[in-house]
């Protein structure tokens, strides 16, 4: 075990399989020369040259596309996106191409297509601020990780890097620093598989990605005052594994979710359609769910803060859900 | 901008001519059976016909090797078959049957077979451009000595796609050819309409990438053409265009009034019938007669009325099929 962060642990998934496997190879705008917008692929161009880490013009669409049209020819491409909101500009490639070839062709190929792209904010107003993990988790066909910790980082990496599949890999621009215990050794953290990040008895909170973190801090201070909340990170959200969820709601009879994301038509929506479904009768609450303020980002830092849920929102939000 | 070299004796044999010939015919037949299924109510959804440009696919198909990587668009059956996919699969697919060469979960638009080396019919228009880039660099980072072709109309020149394909295959400079059928409309657009340049060339000199200008209705002339590019890129040259100018006989898909153009402009392109002009030039050179026409129009009647009774006999896909092949089995790690 080390303690690493979230970057690197990133980049190591990257090079342990670069280096065990020819056919991996990283394309995106400054993946290369510069290093990487977020730095996470520093490095890699040193070690792997130009024929494997490959800066591309300013052109998301033939990005995701060629990296598709790479894997159907035999390769193992990961596609770097700046960010998620210039996914937009390829998301035909990513919905018409990535996610539905397989089907649509009536299971002849596959494409094992690796497609990161941070989520995030950070003072970038409107158009740099989003999160559309709920969109690419509607599509059948497509994984959608959206890891929390260095340790999911790294290990939901690994899968998807050895995945036949297409996986949309959304890291958090705000979670790169962010450090944790990652072992020394190879691991695999595989899809469909949420996990129990702390445990607890009184109120259950579902949430991913940087949300995981507002949560268990909110989970530590009401502890101090006697509420146990059960902490559960959904890691993928297709496959969304909704049993520790189901699990967990049948001993705390209350669920809240916690997502960075809009909450209309959100991850959140579909979370608590699940649990109505399938632990209806064990709620002793309806089900809550907190996200971002439904305006566009924006700019100005306290503005911007409102806007986002924070600890005291989530230990409010239990609190009254308790009372 | 270079035209393709034309020689006073055709360069051809009889063997190959007829071979060429015998493909334009089964591609005709076939979507004229198709159109008729259609209007039975047989085959459901867009259904486009490629008669009158029967020449592209069959001339550009036979100037790849087999392991070229081939992907098209939505307008797809001449392509399938002059890569040669059975009839019988491709007509079961417009039925939407089992036996369909995607299992009847693609449909008319999206035809596939990797075996070939032909990765499908796309429906998004310059949905697929970049795919190719990628087969294309695919091969190149394998050291393999394979061309990927992207195949799309005039009207697609127009869509994002299509230049930031453009611009990164030459950055690349990846084995990729881009082959434009120019047919004058995209839908009910005529192209002066839609495009700021009539030819297509043009675009693809903007992006340092040579370009031939090929009369689309000329079999030989489309085989001379994709052999040279598929040549260049071969070894080492980058990407290379075609636009090969042609005419669509029919509606843009079924059920098209028409109303963009006039019956004279289609009967006046008529006249130019790949066909008709490649039987013409057969005989002239004495390579083939009218019997031989005879015999092959009998041969791909037959074969066409074959795909339809297989199509027509084949079983619909089991329930189960609409469950499968969302996600491809995974291998177990390590
Ligand atoms: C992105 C996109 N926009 C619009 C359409 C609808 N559409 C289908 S075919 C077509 C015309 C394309 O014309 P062209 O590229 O010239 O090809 P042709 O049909 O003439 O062979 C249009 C507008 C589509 N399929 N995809």
């Amino acid at each position: 075990m080390a303690e690493k962060s979230y970057r690197d642990a990133i980049k190591d998934a990257l090079r342990e399989e670069m280096k065990r496997d020819e056919r991996v190879f990283i394309m995106g705008e400054e993946v290369g020369v510069w290093g990487g917008t977020y730095a996470v692929t520093r490095g890699l161009h040193d070690e792997f040259g130009d024929k494997r880490v490959r800066d591309t013009p300013i052109a998301e669409a033939v990005i995701v596309g060629a990296a598709i049209g790479a894997a159907m020819g035999g390769l193992r491409p990961v596609a770097e996106l700046m960010t998620i909101n210039f996914s937009l500009v390829a998301i035909d490639q990513i919905v018409n191409n990535a996610s539905k070839m397989y089907y649509m062709f009536g299971g002849q190929f596959n494409c094992p297509v690796v497609i990161r792209t941070p989520a995030g904010w950070g003072q970038l107003a409107a158009t740099h601020s989003q999160s559309f993990e709920a969109w690419y988790a509607s599509l059948p066909g497509l994984i959608v990780a959206m890891p929390g910790t260095p340790y999911d980082a790294k290990g939901l990496l690994k899968s998807a890097l050895r995945s036949n599949n297409p996986v949309m890999f959304i890291e958090h621009a705000r979670l790169y620093g962010v450090t944790g215990q990652v072992p020394d050794g190879e691991y695999f953290v595989p899809f469909g598989k949420s996990d129990v990040k702390r445990a607890g008895k009184d109120v259950t909170i579902v949430t991913y990605s940087r949300m995981l973190h507002v949560s268990l801090a909110a989970a530590a201070k009401l502890a101090q005052e006697g509420i146990e909340a059960e902490v559960i990170d959904l890691r993928t959200l297709r496959p969304l594994d909704m049993n520790p969820v189901i699990e967990s709601v049948k001993k705390t009879h209350r669920a809240l979710i916690v997502e960075e994301d809009w909450v209309s038509c959100g991850m959140g929506a579909e979370i608590v359609a699940r649990i109505a479904k399938d632990a209806f009768d064990y709620l002793d609450a309806p089900v809550e769910r907190l996200g971002a303020i439904e305006v566009p980002m924006p700019y100005s830092k306290p503005l911007e803060l409102m806007a986002l849920p924070e600890e005291k929102h989530v230990i409010a939000a239990v609190k009254q859900m308790i009372a | 901008m270079q035209t393709a070299p034309r020689d006073a004796q055709l360069p051809v044999t009889r063997e190959q001519g007829l071979e060429f010939l015998r493909q334009m015919l089964l591609i005709r037949r076939f979507e004229e059976r198709a159109e008729q299924a259609y209007t039975e109510g047989k085959i459901g959804g867009f259904l486009h016909l490629y008669i009158g440009e029967e020449a592209i696919a069959v001339g550009a198909m036979a100037g790849l090797n087999a392991d070229d990587d081939v992907v098209t668009h939505y307008r797809d059956h001449g392509y399938a078959l002059a890569r040669g996919i059975d009839p019988k699969n491709a007509m079961a697919e417009l039925y939407g049957k089992a036996t369909g060469i995607c299992k009847g979960k693609g449909g008319s638009m999206h035809f596939a077979d990797p075996k070939k080396h032909f990765w499908g019919g796309y429906a998004i228009v310059g949905g697929h451009i970049p795919l190719a880039v990628g087969l294309a660099f695919a091969a190149q980072y394998q050291n393999q000595p394979r061309v990927a072709v992207a195949i799309f109309g005039d009207g697609a020149t127009n869509i994002g796609m299509f230049h930031e394909s453009l611009n990164m295959a030459k950055v690349w400079n990846v084995p990729m050819i881009i082959l434009v059928e120019n047919n004058q409309y995209g839908m009910g657009t005529a192209v002066h309409r839609a495009s700021a340049v009539p030819d297509m060339v043009t675009k693809a000199l903007g992006y340092n990438i040579p370009a031939a200008q090929v009369d689309g209705n000329d079999v030989l002339a489309m085989r001379d053409a994709m052999m040279v590019a598929a040549l260049k890129a071969r070894r080492g040259e980058g990407p290379q265009f075609i636009e090969a100018k042609t005419y669509r006989f029919r509606g843009h898909s079924m059920g098209d009034p028409q109303r963009y153009r006039t019956k004279e402009e289609v009967e006046k392109m008529k006249a130019r019938d790949p066909i008709v002009r490649f039987e013409l030039q057969l005989v002239e050179h004495e390579l083939a007669t009218q019997d031989d026409f005879a015999f092959l129009r009998n041969d791909v009647d037959r074969v066409a009325s074959e795909a339809v009774e297989f199509a027509e006999t084949s079983p619909f896909p089991d329930p189960s099929e609409l469950y499968s092949d969302v996600f491809a089995p995974e291998a177990s790690n390590g």
